[in-house]
């Protein structure tokens, strides 16, 4: 009986050793790191940073052929994240300093396809099937993926400026 | 080695652990939609099966039989064969992160496969030597890959054809592996041990 314990536990603990020098010996894990900065952006997979997805830009960043301010929805605090895990690269100037875009439908051309709403990638458009359509500004990305959508051209996207004013009719 | 020759090749046909024992078949159905998936999965299965075909005789005649811990038997075994899988899936997820992607939940699930368990248990029943451990071993992992790339082939062949309504998906894949089982009865009386 004891014997067999002892054997047991003597063999659990070789492998164990064994495996852990042979995950010290490998190359490095890249996908657990991958893994790891894509938990930090934010999942919109709105394609900004000319990647066509969060994973994919987060597989540029570990390669270091992306630089970490490349996400306009993830904005300064994002790259602030990014920069202090992947240590070495110092942010430059982030993209949340500058002008962020804000999608504005025209209401009164919107004919309520609800097309926009399917692609908005962070839900910021709300609206109903032949009910005019808007933006919630503060949620907005500016992604611009509800542009090429519209079947009407009702879309802009306005930088700057509280969006506010231009939806009040001159 | 003629008769370690003929030890591997009857474990891959005659007595094919997947159509003739019907060992591991689930991964013969998870993994088998796909070519690459079906030769990746084939590649870590085999490699395991010939490890722990080794490591379990070694630790079968080295340990378990001289301290008379036979009741042991299965549980040691499964104990090296997830140590030896952890090692493969170690190495695929370091080297080819796509190949693991694909293979996604199957690579631990070797642990599991009863081919490997049944390869181990096998060779522990009969008197035979480490050399010839090692033979059905690689048998076993020769033919496991035999049958998953042809049945890999023949599914994705299946995928284009026109497979009447209640046949459409694993129902036909079930009946191609019946009908491959079959086809591999035919090895009976290839090799007289």
């Amino acid at each position: 009986m004891a014997t067999g314990v002892g054997l047991l536990i003597a063999l659990a603990l070789l492998i164990g050793a064994l495996l852990a020098r042979a995950a010290a010996r490998l190359p490095t894990d890249d996908e657990a790191e991958v893994e790891r900065i894509n938990a930090l952006l934010p999942q919109t997979q709105c394609g900004q940073c000319g990647y066509p997805g969060c994973r994919p830009y987060a597989q540029a960043l570990l390669l270091g052929t992306a630089e970490i301010d490349q996400c306009p929805p993830g904005g300064t605090a994002t790259a602030r994240a990014l920069g202090e895990l992947l240590g070495k690269r110092k942010p430059g100037p982030l993209p949340a300093d500058a002008p962020a875009g804000v999608a504005i439908i025209d209401e009164s051309s919107c004919i309520g396809c609800t097309r926009c709403i399917e692609v908005c990638p962070v839900d910021a458009i709300i609206g109903a099937a032949t009910f005019s359509h808007t933006v919630i500004a503060a949620d907005c990305t500016g992604c611009e993926l509800c542009i090429p959508v519209c079947p009407v051209d009702c879309i802009r996207l306005e930088t700057g400026s509280s969006p506010l004013p231009a939806r009040v009719p001159a | 080695m003629a008769e370690l020759l003929l030890i591997a090749v009857g474990a891959a046909t005659v007595n094919n652990f997947v159509l003739v024992r019907f060992l591991g078949l689930c991964p013969l159905l998870g993994t088998s939609s796909r070519l690459d998936s079906a030769a990746g999965m084939s590649l870590a299965t085999g490699a395991v099966l010939t490890v722990t075909a080794g490591l379990s005789w070694l630790l079968d005649h080295w340990l378990l039989i001289p301290l008379d811990l036979g009741y042991l038997r299965i549980i040691s075994f499964i104990l090296l064969i997830a140590g030896t899988v952890q090692l493969a899936e170690l190495v695929i997820r370091r080297r080819h992160a796509l190949l693991h992607r694909l293979l996604g939940m199957y690579l631990p699930l070797i642990t599991t496969n009863c081919a490997v368990l049944g390869v181990a248990l096998l060779n522990s029943g009969s008197a035979g030597s480490l050399a010839e451990a090692l033979a059905t071993g690689l048998g076993a992992g020769l033919g496991f890959a035999l049958v998953m790339l042809l049945f890999a082939s023949l599914r994705e062949r299946l995928d284009s054809a026109e497979v009447p309504q209640p046949f459409r998906g694993p129902a036909i894949a079930l009946v191609t592996a019946g009908m491959m089982s079959l086809a591999f009865l035919g090895f009976t009386g290839l090799i007289r041990v």
